[in-house]
């Protein structure tokens, strides 16, 4: 069953030159229960595809193609929605969360307030029941004490508890689906592992459905169910985890894992230079 | 191998990337920017040609006096029976260069000083910035006055009052950036490199610096022309007969019925004045590296 | 070791002012060997950055001392640093800020060369600097802003070698590229500083790339050194508790998805300590 499909998705961004294609044309369908990986370098597009879900893209960018959430059987196409459509979507039904924590949670306001915020907002909970839900929430994503947590300020907590907490505010309204945004890019490997843990726990036992952002194959090879690889705007290969990372079939796949240490076509480090200094890859090209 | 859908300078939409300031006269088109830098261009060749195209001699007081314009004049006559317009168009030629020396030499001097007391730090800067913070602690305008005052009334010692009041902003601004860019991993390296100091300041500082105090000095030429004046205006400028705009004004005052004799040279003021202004904020926007990628069409999210 | 180490550092503390002042680096030591990659990871706030800074100078050592060769290095500040001390090099994170915006590359790898020919070197080609990191040589008439960041990361590094160093410091010179060029940027630079024969110590959290590349490996946690050694003996079989949390929090890409093992609140108590085996290790 399907929650999220996005077809022939294409973004442009104006330039004085003319618009230019930024995505260009995509598909993807994001299974319920699922973590669906989008892997990209920078500039590949990958972001600004999970902005355009939600309708958050810069004005200087034009969108066709269609996104179509579909919850309990009711399509709604979010491309070009009503803002009114929109408002009732973000945060309730599509929740998303960023690379850096110190940037998506408002600095002073205490984490009772914002978590609060929005189940009153959307849910229209009263003030007691928001607060035991918001404390729950935090149980819920391993933040230690949370009734004293409820009270802190985000400044007060360690980059890896405000990553909790920001998750812990998008899954305030009980969204179906997350947009991770490089969730763990920007924290230690010890505490990526939680905050991946943590992750599929919550699609395993919740039942959220996940589109997981990032630059990083480890980070996918770890979580995600499915992988589409973006390169320039474009899906140059989708498949499930296992058989992406043992039998890539797009050489561009191929040179990414090739460069990727503990990979099962890493290649060693003289073979990557000798490449880099032919300047085969694409980056050297550019 | 095709070409990239997109360079990554135009898909980072996490980070601001800081770039190099360039003047690109596409962007430097706004509306306001250019009609601000006719009038002041303008301005300036009548500064330049004002002794051509004056039609009565600024100074001869040879017409009827207190005559309404539209009586063989453009501007009327003043108590004198001096041509108001030729008396615009000379003011003009006093003002303009003076301001502007003004501005060359308050950035020079503040520039070098804030320059120093940024890169070199420790007691030189805190005695340059005590000295600016001395002089930053009066009214600007009061301050010219005293000064003014105690050098005695005339134009050039009117320009020397402001310059001294005036320096002070650019010698913190360059420091502020100085400091900013003594700590950046290019300036470092420099220094890893074997820079001296002065290389250091001229090679990897100065180039960089320019634009924001450009900005401010544009900005400024239209508070200098003000400045003097107003110290006209005072009597703490210009001496009689010279045609100032400043004391022009100031004369208008004791002929209030005459209105032409203040209005014109009150509106060479405001014109020019805001002529630099509309230049300095086009000025600003274009070099402002953030504007720049908002213009662009990049992504600011 | 039978030569004499091109950098050696014993006991260094750096410490920041404030209430209580912050001990970023608590006695610290290490020495690097002409022509040995020396790899030096951790978690971010360990004190790595601290710790490489103040090996080159720009950060004040609290106590303790560095000696380049044999002699010591100063702090960076106005005067013009000793010609000598031009043969240690630095790259460092941020390849945006590493070059100046307004002279062309070619001229600032040419200050490179400057350094080396001061010291005694008979000079080389900018352009040819371009082309062992495998850039276009006439690329050398182009303003930084018109490379992307691993472009513009090599140009440093290219001018940092250009200087002919006998030791390289880079602190953290990978971690703002795109992962597919990370380790091929990592590995130029070992081929690169092996080919000249100088030193590095090189920067990073990133566990699995360092593998690759480094000689030895030093693990800091908390502005200590908990584990160093070998770089394998340390992989294959970790003895100090931060190292072995560190490593079974690498994800694996081999598309198992198995999850990597999160340490528990309470193991981190167990980081801090001093465990003297864990110290020096060699290769077995």
């Amino acid at each position: 069953m399907s929650i999220l499909r996005i077809t022939n998705l294409q973004i442009d961004v104006r330039t004085q030159g003319g618009p230019r294609a930024v995505v260009d044309g995509i598909d993807l369908t994001l299974e319920r229960g699922r973590i669906h990986g989008l892997a990209g370098e920078s500039g590949s597009g990958k972001t600004v595809t999970a902005l355009a879900i939600l309708g958050l893209l810069p004005e200087s960018m034009t969108t066709s193609g269609s996104v179509v959430l579909d919850t309990n059987d009711v399509d709604t196409e979010l491309l070009g929605a009503p803002r009114q459509v929109l408002a009732g979507i973000r945060g309730r039904r599509i929740a998303m969360v960023f690379q850096d924590p110190s940037t998506s949670l408002h600095p002073q306001l205490s984490v009772g307030r914002q978590l609060t915020d929005h189940m009153r907002h959307h849910l229209k909970l009263g003030k007691r029941d928001a607060r035991d839900r918001a404390r729950a929430l935090l149980e819920r994503v391993r933040v230690p004490d949370p009734t004293s947590a409820l009270k802190k300020f985000p400044h007060q907590f360690s980059g890896g508890q405000r990553q909790r907490i920001a998750i812990a505010v998008a899954l305030a309204c009980e969204p179906d689906v997350l947009l991770a945004d490089e969730p763990t890019t920007a924290l230690d490997v010890t505490v990526q592992a939680g905050i991946l843990q943590l992750l599929r726990e919550l699609v395993d036992d919740a039942g959220l459905s996940v589109l997981l952002v990032t630059h990083d194959l480890g980070v996918m090879s770890a979580v995600a169910d499915e992988v589409a690889v973006m390169r320039a705007g474009v899906i140059v290969e989708s498949a499930p985890r296992q058989q992406l990372f043992t039998d890539p079939q797009h050489a561009y796949t191929r040179s990414l894992l090739a460069a990727l240490p503990g990979s099962k076509l890493e290649e060693s480090p003289e073979a990557l230079v000798a490449e880099l200094l032919n300047a085969t890859r694409t980056e050297a090209i550019e | 191998m095709t070409r990239p859908l997109l360079t990554k300078d135009e898909l980072e939409p996490t980070r601001l990337r800081w770039r190099r300031p360039r003047l690109r006269l596409g962007r430097w088109s706004s509306p306001l920017g250019i009609t601000g830098a006719a009038v002041a261009v303008l301005w300036i060749i009548v500064a330049i040609i004002a002794p051509v195209i004056e039609p009565h001699d600024p100074l001869a007081q040879n017409l009827a006096i207190l005559q309404a314009p539209g009586h063989g004049t453009l501007m009327g006559t003043d108590e004198l029976g001096r041509d108001v317009f030729s008396r615009v168009l000379s003011g003009a030629g006093v003002t303009i260069p003076l301001a502007l020396l003004l501005v060359v030499m308050s950035v020079l001097i503040g520039a070098v000083l804030g320059a120093i007391a940024g890169f070199f730090g420790r007691w030189v800067d805190e005695l340059i910035m005590r000295i600016t913070d001395l002089v930053m602690a009066f009214p600007t305008v009061i301050l010219a006055m005293v000064i003014a005052a105690a050098l005695g009334a005339s134009l050039l010692n009117a320009v020397l009052a402001a310059l001294i009041v005036s320096w002070p902003s650019y010698a913190r601004l360059t420091r502020g950036l100085v400091l900013a860019l003594r700590q950046s991993n290019y300036v470092v390296s420099g220094q890893l490199l074997g820079f001296s100091p002065l290389k250091s300041l001229w090679r990897d500082i100065a180039p960089n610096i320019v634009g924001p105090i450009l900005v401010l000095a544009s900005l400024d030429i239209g508070t200098a022309i003000l400045l003097l004046s107003g110290l006209s205006f005072l009597g703490l400028g210009a001496k009689p007969p010279t045609a100032e705009w400043g004391s022009m004004v100031s004369d208008a005052i004791q002929n209030f019925d005459s209105w032409w004799l203040g209005l014109f040279p009150g509106l060479a003021i405001l014109t020019i004045v805001v002529a630099f202004n509309f230049v300095g904020d086009a000025l600003r926007d274009a070099l402002d590296p953030k504007s720049n990628t908002l213009r662009g069409g990049g992504l600011t999210l | 070791m039978t030569t004499m180490p091109v950098l050696t550092a014993s006991d260094v503390v750096v410490e920041y002012r404030g209430r209580p002042p912050l001990r970023a680096v608590d006695g610290v030591s290490l020495a690097i060997a002409a022509g040995e990659v020396v790899a030096l990871v951790g978690e971010s706030g360990c004190g790595k950055s601290s710790l490489a800074r103040a090996v080159v100078g720009i950060e004040r050592l609290g106590s303790g001392s560095v000696k380049f060769g044999s002699d010591e290095v100063p702090v960076l500040g106005i005067r013009r640093r000793p010609l000598a001390l031009t043969g240690m090099q630095m790259v460092f994170q941020d390849p945006n800020s590493s070059l100046n915006p307004r002279r062309r590359v070619g001229d600032q790898i040419a200050d490179g060369v400057r350094a080396a020919v001061l010291r005694g070197d008979a000079g080389s080609d900018p352009a040819e600097w371009l082309e062992r990191v495998g850039l276009d040589p006439t690329a050398a008439r182009r303003y930084p802003h018109e490379f992307s960041g691993g472009q513009k990361q090599r140009i440093a590094i290219a001018r940092a070698l250009a200087a002919r160093p006998r030791m390289l410091v880079a602190d953290e010179p990978i971690s703002a590229l795109d992962a597919s060029t990370q380790t091929s940027v990592a590995a130029l630079m070992r081929s690169l500083c092996l080919e000249a024969g100088a030193g590095m110590l090189f920067i990073s959290h990133d566990l699995s790339v360092v593998r690759r590349i480094a000689d030895r490996t030093l693990v800091m946690y908390c502005g200590r050194i908990v584990e160093s050694g070998h770089t394998e003996s340390i992989w294959q079989n970790p003895v100090h508790p931060y190292t072995r949390a560190l490593l079974a929090a690498i994800p694996v890409p081999d598309g198992a998805g198995r999850l990597p093992i999160t340490p528990l609140e309470a193991d981190r108590l167990t980081w801090t300590e001093k465990i003297p085996d864990a110290l020096e290790r060699t290769a077995s």
